[in-house]
């Protein structure tokens, strides 16, 4: 059986940018095959240029990334999905502005052949601070923003920088299991906000080519306890957004670690995966020496 | 052309201005004048038709909130609480207690002779059965060999055997999903609630992914049913309405002897709204006198009971955190906007008093962008509006579906745990809408509840719970204004009551043909009123041979 297909679970309310970072990711995939399961209406709202053949159910587009909708039924979707003859590389799921990402992700737990692999927020910079308190849709926001693992702080070029300031303290209480990353105009790293994809260290060497974020790889040597290394690297003050690799543990099992945020997950690895660790995170949170420094007291 | 004219007993019209008559008269299906035979005659030439000299013909009775599934699930088990009547006219016994439901499979069971087809049940509701689920373990004392599934009454959640567990690959521990219960052995317990934890079982248990769409079939039982409630307009209320499923309701309801009107509505996700009202506005167009198109049914919120319904301070009695909106307020207001300005009609699924707020304040934007005097919007459910939100929806001239039978076969529980003594009794307000001046119907929601437009006529009029309690006195209604409610109410909320609704000259020949007058029902046998059939677009169908 291949491995399980990692599912990347986009959410956020209405307007705060999911869509924009959903075609970022589409131009940006550079040979990894995306399925973007979209539900907002069932609108396929993939930028023209992008398209290559649209069907009745499904758009093709290019770079051998497809993109489908799905209605009250996710679970179904994603069967479907699975049943396709060419098996993309990674599922993006874009959320209903009022969808509740655990519940999203619990479901995708139940199915064979997919895991979990991320849940980011979305949180419009200019609006989100009144949405929270709103009478209707308040809970609603405040429940997406518990779910998430990263925060990614959208239209931050419309309010000033001591209110991003004030909005990622706001996070920290609104959000405690995330981390937060401003991204401009709706734009973030796909490796950031998707994960390293199979083989970490060449998509890492492919480069950052927006120059938005940072990376190092950690040397693994033999016989590591993941758990105190992964433990280490997500919590304050080191500042990881991603993190994956692969690592032999003290019995000498070949394990794989994830890292999303806070959130670590540490799984059999498949075989021959090439050893080390590449943390990724943006630009100006990141600090490689300080990641280095922290790991090595773990190893 | 041809005129017949019926003799009736009695012919009770619902039109005041002659409410009961004795002959009327049918052309190309629709009523030609109603009154005395003298009367009648001036039309010119007719054929006498007096079968009905004993009977009482009534308006077609209008269900105005049930879905044309019920046709398709009465080929599974029956496994719920309370003694009901399948498309055949068979009453199944209810089943008093879990020994009971499995006894009910066993029986099935029997039956199949492929040993790995699934056994399906239906409208099991544990609520009655101590409260509690019922479990892998139970239903595999029916086989564990043979998948098997058995749906809840709310179709929200599926309990099922340890083969079906098998056959999704959930049998294994570690599962990890709110919808899923685990036993003390880590294992599911064979409880699976929601859609996303019942889909992938499902298709192992004989439900298909599309199970909502009722198919060719399904859609002909659930017209027999029709006749012998005396239902001749029902809705389907949340249709995908793809190309094939429009293609075989056309089909199906063009059938010479299919008896009803089917009014499906268009469940709203599926397309963004700027093509969902051009689609909606495409579909009316290909409307025939026995499939009514062009509606859209919105949901804002989920179930009281289910604690997804969005609820106003205090929330929930028992302390359950809000429930979930189904629609941004935003695109609520889009939706509305954009269907106000092509005349489309939207029915919104309102359950808790918030999701009721939202759609009226919603509403009220829309109308002052689009504004529009008579566009018929309908909340439906709407089960915990209070005296302000029914003033405030006659204002906006909104009607109102009202959830009658709920009250019935749930208002126990609402009482003791949902939303506590003080609002059990304000649900379903009746007697609020009609004094505030909401045009209103009343409805089943079958298959959550059985179709019976009388039946349910008898819930709003008693405001019984099953348990015998009366549950808010204040808001029963007579006899009559129920029986308006089931005939002109629902024509009304479906934009219809110029064409059925009554017994009044150019409507549609739609009678309910009864054996007595149900308004001269002791209001505690108002149910009990026996249908003989219907006659619908003049056609007569005997519930005995449908």
């Amino acid at each position: 059986m291949p491995e399980a297909l990692p599912v990347t679970i986009i959410g956020g309310y209405l307007g705060a940018g999911k869509t924009t970072l959903v075609n970022h990711l589409l131009r940006t995939a550079n040979g990894r095959k995306l399925a973007v399961l979209v539900n907002e209406f069932g609108a396929l709202p993939i930028d023209e240029d992008l398209i290559e053949a649209q069907g009745d159910d499904l758009i093709s587009i290019a770079g051998g990334c497809i993109c489908c909708s799905f209605g009250s039924d996710l679970s179904a979707a994603l069967m479907n999905l699975a049943e396709l003859k060419v098996r993309p590389d990674q599922v993006v799921i874009e959320c209903s502005g009022v969808a509740i990402p655990s519940a999203i992700a619990a479901s995708v737990s139940l199915l064979d052949g997919f895991v979990p692999d991320g849940t980011v927020v979305m949180v419009d910079a200019e609006t989100i601070q009144e949405a929270a308190v709103d009478e209707y849709i308040g809970d609603t926001i405040t429940r997406q923003l518990v779910d998430a693992d990263l925060t990614l702080i959208n239209k931050a070029d419309l309010v000033s920088a001591a209110h991003v300031t004030q909005l990622e303290t706001w996070l920290r209480t609104l959000a405690p299991s995330a981390r937060s990353l401003v991204a401009e105009h709706g734009k973030a790293p796909l490796d950031m906000v998707l994960g390293l994809g199979a083989n970490p260290r060449e998509s890492q060497q492919m480069g950052h080519a927006d120059g938005l974020f940072e990376s190092i790889a950690l040397p693994c040597p033999s016989s590591l306890n993941g758990e105190i290394l992964a433990r280490k690297l997500t919590s304050d003050p080191v500042h990881i957004a991603r993190a994956k690799g692969f690592f032999v543990d003290e019995l000498g099992a070949l394990k794989a670690l994830h890292i999303v945020g806070r959130r670590f997950d540490i799984s059999d690895a498949p075989e021959n995966a090439p050893l080390g660790i590449v943390c990724i995170g943006l630009k100006g949170q990141f600090d490689g020496d300080l990641i280095r420094k922290t790991a090595s007291e773990a190893l | 052309m041809k005129t017949t004219v019926f003799s009736a007993k009695k012919i009770v019209t619902m039109n005041p201005q002659k409410p009961e008559a004795s002959h009327v008269a049918i052309r190309e299906g629709r009523i030609l004048a109603v009154g005395s035979l003298e009367e009648i005659a001036t039309w010119g030439d007719y054929e006498l038709d007096e079968r009905f000299a004993d009977k009482v013909l009534f308006p077609g009775l209008v269900e105005g909130h049930a879905h044309t599934m019920e046709g398709t699930l009465w080929r599974y088990v029956y496994c719920g609480y309370f003694d009901r009547m399948d498309p055949n006219g068979k009453t199944w016994k209810g089943n008093k207690s879990i020994e009971d439901v499995l006894a009910s499979l066993s029986a099935a069971e029997a039956l199949l002779e492929d040993p790995d087809a699934p056994l399906t049940g239906w409208q099991l509701d544990p609520i009655y059965l101590d409260n509690k689920p019922i479990t892998r373990a139970q239903l595999d004392s029916v086989s564990a060999t043979r998948p098997i599934g058995v749906m809840n009454a709310s179709g929200h959640i599926l309990y099922v055997n340890t083969k079906a567990l098998e056959l999704a690959g959930l049998m294994k521990s570690g599962v990890n999903h709110p919808g899923i219960s685990l036993g003390n052995d880590g294992m599911p317990m064979g409880e699976l609630k929601g859609p996303d934890a019942m889909t992938p079982v499902g298709e192992h248990v004989g439900l298909n992914r599309s199970m909502t769409d009722s198919d060719e079939r399904g859609l002909r039982d659930f017209a027999r049913l029709c006749v012998r409630t005396g239902v001749t307009t029902v809705t389907d209320l949340a249709a995908r309405l793809e190309p094939d499923g429009v293609e075989t309701m056309l089909r199906v309801t063009g059938e010479p002897n299919f008896p009803a009107c089917v009014v499906p509505l268009r469940f709203f996700l599926g397309l963004p709204p700027k093509e969902l009202i051009p689609e909606v506005a495409r579909l009316k167009k290909l409307s025939t006198d026995r499939l009514s198109l062009g509606r859209i049914k919105v949901v804002a919120d989920g179930s009281i009971q289910g604690f997804s319904a969005r609820m106003r301070w205090p929330g929930y009695h028992n302390g359950a955190p809000n429930g979930l909106w189904y629609i941004s307020p935003e695109q609520m207001q889009e939706i509305y906007e954009l269907a106000l300005a092509e005349g489309i009609q939207v029915h919104t699924h309102t359950n808790g008093d918030q999701a009721t707020q939202l759609a009226i304040e919603k509403l009220e934007l829309a109308l002052k962008k689009v504004p529009s005097n008579d566009h018929r919007f309908v909340l439906q459910h709407c089960q915990l509006a209070d005296r302000a939100q029914f003033k405030k929806m006659a204002a906006l001239k909104m009607s109102v579906n009202l959830f009658a039978n709920h009250h019935f076969y749930w208002g126990d529980e609402h009482y003791r745990l949902t939303v506590g003594p003080d609002r059990a009794l304000r649900m379903n307000a009746t007697r609020t809408a009609l004094d505030c001046g909401v045009p209103m119907t009343i409805h089943s929601d079958a298959p959550v509840t059985p179709l019976g437009p009388l039946f349910t006529a008898w819930c709003a009029v008693n405001r019984l719970t099953a348990s015998g309690r009366t549950q808010g006195e204040h808001e029963k209604i007579t006899v009559d204004e129920a029986l308006w409610a089931v005939t002109m109410g629902a024509a009304h909320t479906l934009h219809m009551d110029g064409q059925i609704g009554s017994i009044e000259i150019g409507k549609r020949a739609d009678f309910a043909v009864l054996e007595s007058d149900p308004r001269e029902a002791e209001p505690e046998k108002l149910k009990d009123v026996e249908v003989w059939g219907t006659v619908q677009g003049g056609r007569v169908f005997a519930a005995a041979d449908a």
